[in-house]
């Protein structure tokens, strides 16, 4: 089926086997190898990318579904002469031992913190009080991304201050 | 993944014409569980219809002072929503109980609600699973039953229904709005759209095949306090093993049974002014579990005592 997404700025036209899932249309179609295949059933959440500027795990989502959509995978996050904010604070903290989960962790940093500033609320948010950024906050927000290597004191580290350079 | 033929529907009138017309057709919205149910080949559609853009997925009040949640909606936008967040807390909290932030972004209300059992010997091919395959038997019956139905469950099927927002959707009495194969909408109670498992638990639903859930429409917010609560094995990102949805004084309870269970006898207790542990436990009296998983009749007791008193304490 003939498919055309946005995918980091530019329109990218595909003709993809229905099967095919929005990760494996970057991986395998657009080789953009960023995005990682860990469980490809959306419980590690090394897929994640940004979709219309929410983040999902494109291994459980139909490419050809995607059609007309603006999808933003960690190429699109930053360069390596102008690295993202996160990206740095990734880079400062230590946030990553393997570095596999980390594409993920870095795109999924980036939804949470705009759902954090739409107020939407996670289960350590109380009752009719508008989320704040705490550790708690981001532990909860991010369960979605595993780290094998367990960096994560270091992934909270990293979010803290990207958040702060951010504001 | 088998393969199928994949097409966008163009409005619902459309998607259910050609569900009733297409062999083998499921509609797809966020596709989160269907997907990856595909990937193991446990569902084996031969054509989707994508659902997921029909216009669908707004949240508006009602005439009556409840809220219309469009089928379509995210559970992310339902859980952020302010007017759910005010008024059908319950609702919010039940949410993010459930999946992870992802997932919750991508599936919708409706697939939420029909989401399949996460019983192991579902899952597992190798084995007998009468809802895999009618007639071929349950394994979990004699097998790794931890998380089995204690409520309703028959010898065909001991699977638990695992959605959490379902569980505060039957406690606030919701209602959900459909459209037929034959394109009539009609609307009738959350509580009745699934089924017990009887001697047919691959069937799951009352919907008719080719029907479309269009909308899911609450009452006003209920008088008292509500709040969700939900037990499992890891603090996030994990099914549940049983929980709790108080809303007034209605109770239901998730991941007991194969369906939402309204805990109707335990309702009855309360409003005849029995405090929350004898309540609780007028409803465990009509429990049968199986053995292993006799850990959930103190554990909800104790879950479902422990959330009544906090929801009266939110509403004071």
């Amino acid at each position: 089926m003939r498919t055309t997404i946005t995918v980091n700025g530019e329109a990218r036209s595909l003709d993809l086997d229905p099967r095919t899932t929005l990760l494996d249309a970057l991986r395998e179609h657009l080789k953009l190898t960023g995005a990682k295949k860990g469980c490809d059933h959306g419980q590690c959440g090394a897929c994640t990318v940004l979709v219309n500027g929410v983040r999902i795990n494109s291994c459980l989502s139909l490419a050809v579904a995607h059609d007309g959509d603006e999808v933003v995978s960690i190429e699109g996050v930053g360069t390596v002469e102008k690295l993202h904010p996160v990206q740095q604070a990734f880079l400062t903290e230590d946030a990553f031992q393997c570095g596999y989960c980390t594409p993920g962790q870095i795109c999924s940093t980036l939804g949470m913190l705009k759902e954090l500033e739409a107020g939407w609320p996670s289960q350590e948010t109380a009752p009719g009080v508008k989320p704040a950024l705490t550790e708690a906050e981001i532990r909860e927000r991010m369960s979605g991304n595993i780290c094998r290597c367990s960096a994560y004191p270091q992934i909270v580290a990293a979010i803290k201050q990207a958040a702060e350079a951010m504001a | 993944m088998k393969a199928f033929t994949y097409e966008r529907a163009s409005d619902a009138q459309a998607a259910v014409r050609a569900a009733s017309e297409t062999p083998g057709a499921r509609f797809i919205a966020g596709g989160t569980n269907l997907l990856d149910l595909m990937k193991l080949e446990i569902e084996q559609p031969q054509h989707l219809i994508d659902v997921s853009r029909l216009p669908m997925a707004a949240i508006e009040p009602t005439a009556d002072g409840g809220l219309r949640i469009g089928a379509a909606a995210s559970n992310s936008q339902v859980a952020g929503d302010a007017r759910v967040r005010a008024g059908y807390p319950v609702l919010s909290e039940a949410i993010v109980a459930g999946g992870s932030p992802q997932l919750r972004n991508k599936a919708s209300v409706a697939g939420n609600l029909l989401q399949r059992t996460r019983c192991a010997y579902f899952y597992d091919t190798s084995k007998p699973c009468n809802k895999r395959q009618p007639g071929a038997g349950c394994s979990a019956l004699e097998g790794l039953n931890r998380n089995a139905a204690i409520f309703g469950a028959s010898p065909a099927c001991i699977a638990t229904h695992t959605s959490d927002m379902a569980v505060a959707l039957v406690a606030l009495e919701a209602r959900v709005e459909t459209l037929t194969p034959s394109g009539e909408a009609r609307a009738f109670p959350l509580l009745e759209l699934h089924r017990l498992p009887g001697e047919t638990p691959h069937v799951e639903t009352h919907l008719i095949p080719g029907e479309l859930i269009t909308a899911v429409v609450l009452p006003p917010p209920p008088k008292g306090g509500q709040t969700y609560r939900k037990v499992r094995d890891r603090a996030s990102y994990a099914g549940g093993l049983a929980s709790v949805a108080v809303a007034g004084g209605n109770l239901a309870l998730g991941m007991v049974a194969h369906k939402p269970w309204r805990a109707v006898d335990a309702e009855a207790a309360l409003a005849a002014g029995a405090s929350p542990a004898e309540a609780v436990a007028k409803e465990l009296a009509g429990a049968s579990p199986l053995g292993r998983n006799d850990f959930k009749i103190p554990l909800v007791a104790r879950l479902a005592a422990a959330a009544i008193g906090e929801a009266n304490g939110r509403s004071a």
